[in-house]
């Protein structure tokens, strides 16, 4: 008897369903935002989609962390495969390539402000970031938020204490392997390091020298661009690192974000960052913003036409569809349309850039934020801005972007070579020879697999 | 004891149902991800799985003859031979000395046996806590003291540490086989070795130690086993494969493939590979410790 009652206890439990949340009627839609940052930031961007909240009552932002950017880009795309994905993700720069492929997945922003009568004016975005996320003929595909730009951080108090003018960061690489010895020499145990390695040391790199990173304008001519980086300048490049890692001037912070936590607890005098790693540096670099400097990305003088303009980094929003085989309403779209709009607002995107470090998306939010005197105030905080703008404003084909499909795996694959490298195992043009292989079987697999 | 099913359960439905939980549970975690398996390996696939494409064995084809696979599985070998080889040895060394008569005997054995309760995942980060070269204590330790430590950088010294870190976590599960297998040991036959004039070294290697074979077989297949498959959470967070590949595992690399970069037919080809292996291991730990097992 008391099996027969074990047996159906059991039976009962493995049919109990779970119930699915009521929708409530009349109340705001639910508008689903997945983001890849970490606090502080992460709570600055929440608070922007709270105000969007208060501002109105038809939509409601849920916003929810997912980890870092390439685990976000992850889970949103197994959450469609699923039928679950998010009305908005934050894409980090890196996966671009992927979503502008991702034909029915995604919802252009030309497409979704087209049919719901909301309006943004794309004009007023920075050249850079509004061609990163535009299609050839100028229509939007992802909507610009966080854009940065890698630049470089020093530590004034280390300079002094090297005899460096802490006013006067070095600006070419002699420079700074020059100032990188006197601050070895002074004991300082990281005269440099560099968080994002492959963003700063060969993606920037290339585009600040002018140099191809790939072919067909860095992918942005099609899906058939092949990787360029196994070129002299490059190869020279990672040889310099690597003497100074033999030297002791140049210390491997890891990879993707590593870096900044070296920096960060005031064991590095110099580090190569994105800029939006700002706020961060403030609170936690011993001295906090005295003590901050902030320069452009240095360059090899001996190139010709160097320095170019750097090139943005950071995420984007993207709409996306609920999966292969559903559909959205008309009404989420809409939310989704006025929340763009909510963040176009000039006021956003000023307060937006003066808290965190990211760069002003458009001119306006930037004219308003020099008006308000805060450069002065905040030395180095318009130093992104500047050299986004440096060699007058004209980009090349090296240096409107990268638009790779599956970046992030080529990625991995350099920063594996140049660990590889690093420890001696190879030479630096073996390093980049292997990641040209590498990559471009990436490439190709990305090519055929998005082709029709 | 030896009763036929019947005796106890009248009819099948009672028995089916009792079973339904495991079964459901088999299937829905095991066979129904093993077939999918199966069948993306034979795909190829966009990320988001919009468009896809039978390509055949093209998948297999492209992993057993990419290189750095064919690298990362001598690696996994080589990985799983030391985890195994270090837990052992470390566990058995420990077992015996536990076996003593010993004061706080129990104390210590009940010691030795907790790591095995500690998350792989935690257990790296323990271990990341002490050997991380700008905030781990040891790490520092070791380069304020001349030796120039960062896994970060030094393939070497990566792979030493998730070695260390996957074999710790394994010596308990280790120990307390070994222990159960020390008692079962008859005393008669050690004191029979020793009035014979055996010294303690002696009575362990050629009595001790053949009576404790089967046991040490099982073990060597569990933690190979474990080397192999489980000790994803623990290059995971200490490593992520790098740096280059130098730790990077043959499940390390399904994850990375996969779940990073999205290639789900080759990941699935991978796993497939993998499955094949396991069954492998499986078949030749029931075929010999059935047989060669002996109380």
């Amino acid at each position: 008897m008391k099996r027969r009652t074990l047996g159906l206890a059991s039976a009962g439990l493995a049919s109990t369903t779970i119930a699915a949340p009521a929708i409530a009627q009349g109340g705001p839609i639910e508008i689903q935002f997945w983001h890849g940052l970490a606090q502080p930031l992460g709570g600055t961007l929440e608070a922007i989609a709270n105000q969007f909240n208060q501002s109105q009552s038809r939509f409601r932002i849920v916003s929810s962390f997912r980890g870092s950017y390439p685990e976000t880009m992850v889970a949103a795309i197994a959450a469609f495969r699923a039928g679950t994905a998010p009305h908005i993700v934050q894409m980090f720069e890196v996966g671009t390539g992927t979503m502008m492929a991702a034909g029915r997945a995604v919802k252009p922003v030309h497409e979704l402000l087209a049919e719901t009568g909301v309006r943004i004016n794309f004009d007023d975005y920075l050249p850079a970031v509004r061609g990163y996320y535009s299609l050839a003929d100028g229509r939007m595909m992802g909507m610009p938020f966080n854009s940065s730009t890698a630049i470089m951080f020093y530590n004034k108090d280390m300079f002094r204490r090297a005899g460096l003018n802490p006013d006067a960061p070095p600006s070419t690489w002699a420079e700074l392997r020059a100032a990188a010895t006197r601050i070895r020499a002074a004991g300082i145990e990281v005269p440099l390091t560099t968080a994002w390695p492959t963003w700063t040391q060969v993606e920037q790199f290339s585009a600040i020298h002018n140099t191809p990173l790939a072919t067909l304008d860095n992918g942005f001519g099609g899906l058939g661009a092949e990787l360029r980086v196994n070129n002299a300048l490059q190869v020279r490049h990672i040889n310099t690192l690597m003497e100074m890692g033999r030297e002791g001037t140049f210390r491997w912070g890891g990879r993707d974000a590593a870096g900044d936590a070296i920096f960060a607890s005031g064991q590095a005098a110099m580090s190569f960052a994105s800029s939006g790693a700002r706020s961060r540096f403030i609170n936690e670099v011993p001295g906090g913003l005295a003590n901050l400097g902030a320069a452009m990305l240095p360059f090899y003088n001996d190139v010709g036409g160097a320095p170019l303009n750097s090139i943005i980094g950071g995420a984007a929003f993207w709409a996306m569809n609920r999966g292969p085989n559903a559909q959205r309403s008309v009404d989420e779209y809409r939310g989704v349309a006025e929340f763009y709009a909510f963040i176009a607002q000039p006021q956003v995107a000023a307060n937006w850039h003066t808290t965190t470090g990211f760069l002003p998306v458009t001119r306006t939010a930037f004219e308003q934020v020099r008006a308000s005197g805060f450069y002065t105030q905040n030395p180095g905080a318009d130093v992104p801005i500047q050299q986004l703008l440096r060699g007058g404003g004209q980009m090349t084909g090296n240096t409107r972007g990268i638009r790779l499909g599956g970046f992030v795996e080529i990625r991995v694959a350099m920063q594996e070579e140049m660990e590889r490298a690093l420890q001696g195992q190879q030479t630096a043009q073996q390093a980049m020879d292997n990641t040209v292989t590498r990559g471009n079987v990436v490439l190709r697999n990305f090519e055929r697999t998005n082709r029709g | 004891m030896a009763a036929p099913a019947s005796f106890l359960f009248k009819g099948k439905f009672l028995p089916l149902v009792l079973l339904l939980p495991q079964l459901i549970i088999t299937g829905v975690f095991f066979f129904w991800p093993a077939f999918q398996a199966v069948y993306q390996s034979f795909l190829r696939e966009d990320a988001f799985g919009l468009s896809s494409q039978f390509v055949g064995f093209e998948n297999f084809t492209d992993v057993l003859s990419d290189p750095t696979w064919l690298q990362s599985f001598g690696r996994t070998i080589f990985f799983s031979t030391a985890v195994a080889g270090l837990a052992l040895s470390v566990a058995l060394f420990l077992a015996v000395q536990a076996d003593k008569q010993i004061r706080a005997s129990t104390t210590f054995k009940t010691m030795l046996i907790w790591p095995y309760a500690v998350a792989p995942a935690v257990a790296a980060v323990l271990w990341l806590f002490m050997f991380h070269p700008n905030i781990g204590l040891f790490g520092r330790m070791l380069n304020a003291a001349g030796i120039p430590w960062d896994y970060k950088l030094n393939g070497d010294q990566a792979m030493l540490l998730v070695i260390i870190a996957s074999a710790w976590k394994q010596v308990s599960y280790n120990f307390i086989f070994f222990l159960a297998g020390l008692q079962a040991i008859p005393r008669s036959v050690l004191e029979a070795a020793a009035i014979d004039g055996a010294k303690p070294m002696r009575r362990f290697w050629t009595v001790v130690f053949p009576l404790l074979s089967p046991t040490a077989f099982f073990l060597l297949v569990v933690n190979l086993t474990y080397a192999f498959f489980d000790t994803f959470g623990v290059i995971h967070s200490i490593t992520q494969g790098g740096p280059g590949k130098a730790t990077e595992t043959l499940i390390y690399r399904v994850y990375t493939d996969g779940v990073m970069n999205l290639n789900l037919g080759t990941s699935a080809a991978q796993s497939v590979i993998l499955m094949i292996m396991v069954i492998a291991l499986t078949m030749v730990q029931f075929r010999f410790i059935e047989r060669k097992v002996h109380y």
